[in-house]
């Protein structure tokens, strides 16, 4: 269920006043201790160990493992099933946030616990819902084959796509909603007042003003899309060179024994998870520098949801 | 429909369409398959899956070691959330960006990390083998791993209801008399304990079906350190569709309960939040 933790885009916080009560030195410094012992512990320790491991023998056989025809075509499936996969829930996500966070209408509650239902559901079992519907003994399986003898669904690039859209699912609409919600739309009212078509408006009026939204929901879902293992687990097979995704790769190389080159790979997952980190903190950084700007503070300026509307007169 | 009378905004029928066709293909649909596929069964064979020994087993430990693992993250999440608002001390930034690595690390390879630090050669396990102790396939591991992996979830539930708490709360409660431990137990706490069982409700949800940060340290031995999620993928790898459909069922079900307990939880903190 990563990622169902509240969003850090919307709500700020007040500043404490120097002279609001606090705990005893001590205690203070007891607290501390003990958090930054947990987190030492149960944080700091597994990512030093993936480098340690990693370089263990040497950069040799760091090199040799990242640039190993396997561990190549692994990479190149791990990128393709991502650059499908979260466009497709880009696009979703949008149209779901659009729907819930300025429309009322029956089921918007049900609606909100239903696109949050892959996030509770065990990656074994997103996996295994596929092989039910499309594997040789599923559902659709044999009418599929019938109809289309060449396809593969299971065990192909299909198959590890569904199950990554399913596990990525609520990322970008989770992180849009209260985006959204908090916005509200009287620019884009405004905008229809003005004339703009509805095109025309999501294009130069909502999509700016929701784009570090975006942006932050697109970041957490690629990362779970290329870091995904059960799921994908259950649906690729493991065939070598052809479903072989980064984290299933990994867990082949460890399972033989080739423990330097399955954390050598890994440790680009290590790599993926800090830049994903970085790009998120940035764009934390950026939406509260823009949340903070005049010109989304003065919505009620006539003139400018207008000038953002041709964008060749847009005031600097 | 529209909030705002019809015609201010456009786009409502076509967004809401969009959004029920694929959330139906993409994830109704299919899970359907899976309730279809166990009523198939019929009620007395899902019952003898359901139920097997072996099973019933996978259960307890899955949910044993969820559980405990959630347990310790409410206890010492709270006190990274506390200490991460109210605290000043140097390297802060760095401390809480480091909350959102389970969330960020791929869990097979938070899985391989953990277990290496903890085997009998590791960083951590060699200093638990100088007095005895082994954690790596044991429910002692697969706790450890289920700690990382919902690390971030109490933290972050209760971070944002703790910074947005009126330090006049406290000032009112220290000029009333009462002592710090008192304004604490009494004031803050029971205005955070919403967020931080929401927190919890997650991470134990998240725990139950884990499947990559447990399956390397779990060392998987049927009727011992075997979880749930495992025993269902070692169905599927025999064909054992109908074994491994009453077990996902099982699951399915408890995580639904799970989600909706966490969504009366959130809008319980929600109120929490707009009352403090």
């Amino acid at each position: 269920m990563a990622g169902a933790a509240p969003s850090r885009l919307v709500g700020g916080a007040a500043a404490r006043p120097p002279s609001a009560p606090t705990e005893p030195p001590w205690v203070r410094r007891l607290l501390i201790a003990v958090a930054l012992g947990f987190l030492g512990l149960f944080v700091v320790v597994p990512i030093a160990v993936v480098i340690d491991q990693a370089l263990s023998q040497g950069l040799g056989v760091y090199r040799r493992a990242v640039t190993d025809p396997a561990a190549r075509d692994a990479i190149a499936l791990t990128l393709k099933v991502a650059a499908i996969a979260v466009p497709l829930n880009l696009v979703f996500g949008v149209a779901a946030a659009w729907a819930i966070a300025h429309f009322r209408f029956r089921g918007r509650a049900l609606l909100l616990t239903l696109i949050d239902l892959p996030f509770a559901v065990s990656p074994v079992i997103s996996g295994m819902v596929f092989v039910l519907l499309f594997g040789a003994h599923g559902l659709l399986g044999p009418t599929l084959r019938e109809h289309w003898p060449g396809l593969t669904i299971i065990f192909g690039l299909p198959g590890i796509v569904l199950a990554t859209v399913f596990v990525t699912f609520p990322f970008v609409a989770r992180e849009l909603i209260p985006v959204m919600e908090a916005q509200g739309a009287e620019e884009e009212e405004a905008a229809r007042v003005l004339g703009a078509s509805g095109w025309q408006m999501f294009w130069w009026v909502t999509l700016p003003k929701i784009r570090w939204g975006l942006l932050y929901g697109v970041i957490l879902c690629n990362a779970r899309a290329m870091g995904e293992f059960g799921a994908v687990s259950v649906v690729s097979g493991h065939i070598r060179g052809r479903t072989n995704t980064v984290p299933l790769h990994v867990e082949i190389l460890y399972n033989e024994y080739n423990y330097a080159a399955a954390f050598a790979v890994a440790s680009l997952l290590l790599v993926l998870a800090f830049v994903t980190l970085a790009a998120k903190r940035l764009v934390e950084h950026r939406a509260r520098v823009v949340d903070a700007a005049p010109l989304d503070a003065a919505p009620l300026d006539p003139d400018a949801p207008a000038a953002r509307l041709v964008p060749t007169e847009a005031s600097p | 429909m529209a909030r705002r009378g019809p015609g201010a905004l456009p786009g409502f029928g076509l967004a809401l369409g969009w959004t029920l066709t694929w959330l139906s293909l993409i994830v109704l649909v299919p899970l359907a398959t899976l309730v279809w596929k166990s009523t198939d069964l019929g009620w007395a064979r899902f019952w003898a899956l359901a139920t097997s020994k072996r099973a019933l087993a996978s259960y307890q430990l899955t949910f044993g070691t969820a559980l405990a693992a959630a347990l310790v993250n409410l206890l010492l999440g709270t006190v990274v959330a506390w200490v991460l608002v109210r605290y000043r001390f140097w390297g802060k930034s760095v401390v809480d960006a480091l909350v959102d690595i389970p969330f960020a690390l791929p869990t097979a390879v938070s899985g391989l990390a953990i277990t290496a630090a903890l085997a009998p050669r590791g960083w951590i396990g060699s200093l638990l083998a100088d007095h005895g102790v082994r954690v790596v396939y044991t429910r002692y591991g697969i706790t450890i791993a289920l700690i990382f992996t919902g690390l971030p979830f109490v933290v972050r539930s209760v971070q944002p209801l703790l910074q947005q708490l009126e330090p006049e709360l406290e000032e009112a409660a220290t000029m009333l008399g009462a002592s710090r431990w008192q304004t604490v137990t009494r004031v803050v706490l029971p205005a955070i304990a919403p967020a931080a069982l929401t927190g919890f409700a997650l991470a134990l949800a998240r725990g139950i079906g884990e499947y990559g940060s447990v399956v390397f340290i779990a060392g998987n031995r049927p009727m011992s350190t075997e979880i749930t999620p495992l025993l269902i993928m070692t169905r599927l790898e025999n064909y054992d569709y109908a074994g491994a459909t009453a077990l996902a069922l099982v699951m399915l079900v408890v995580s639904f309960a799970l989600l909706f307990g966490i969504n009366l939880l959130q809008a319980w903190s929600r109120r929490r939040g707009a009352a403090a």
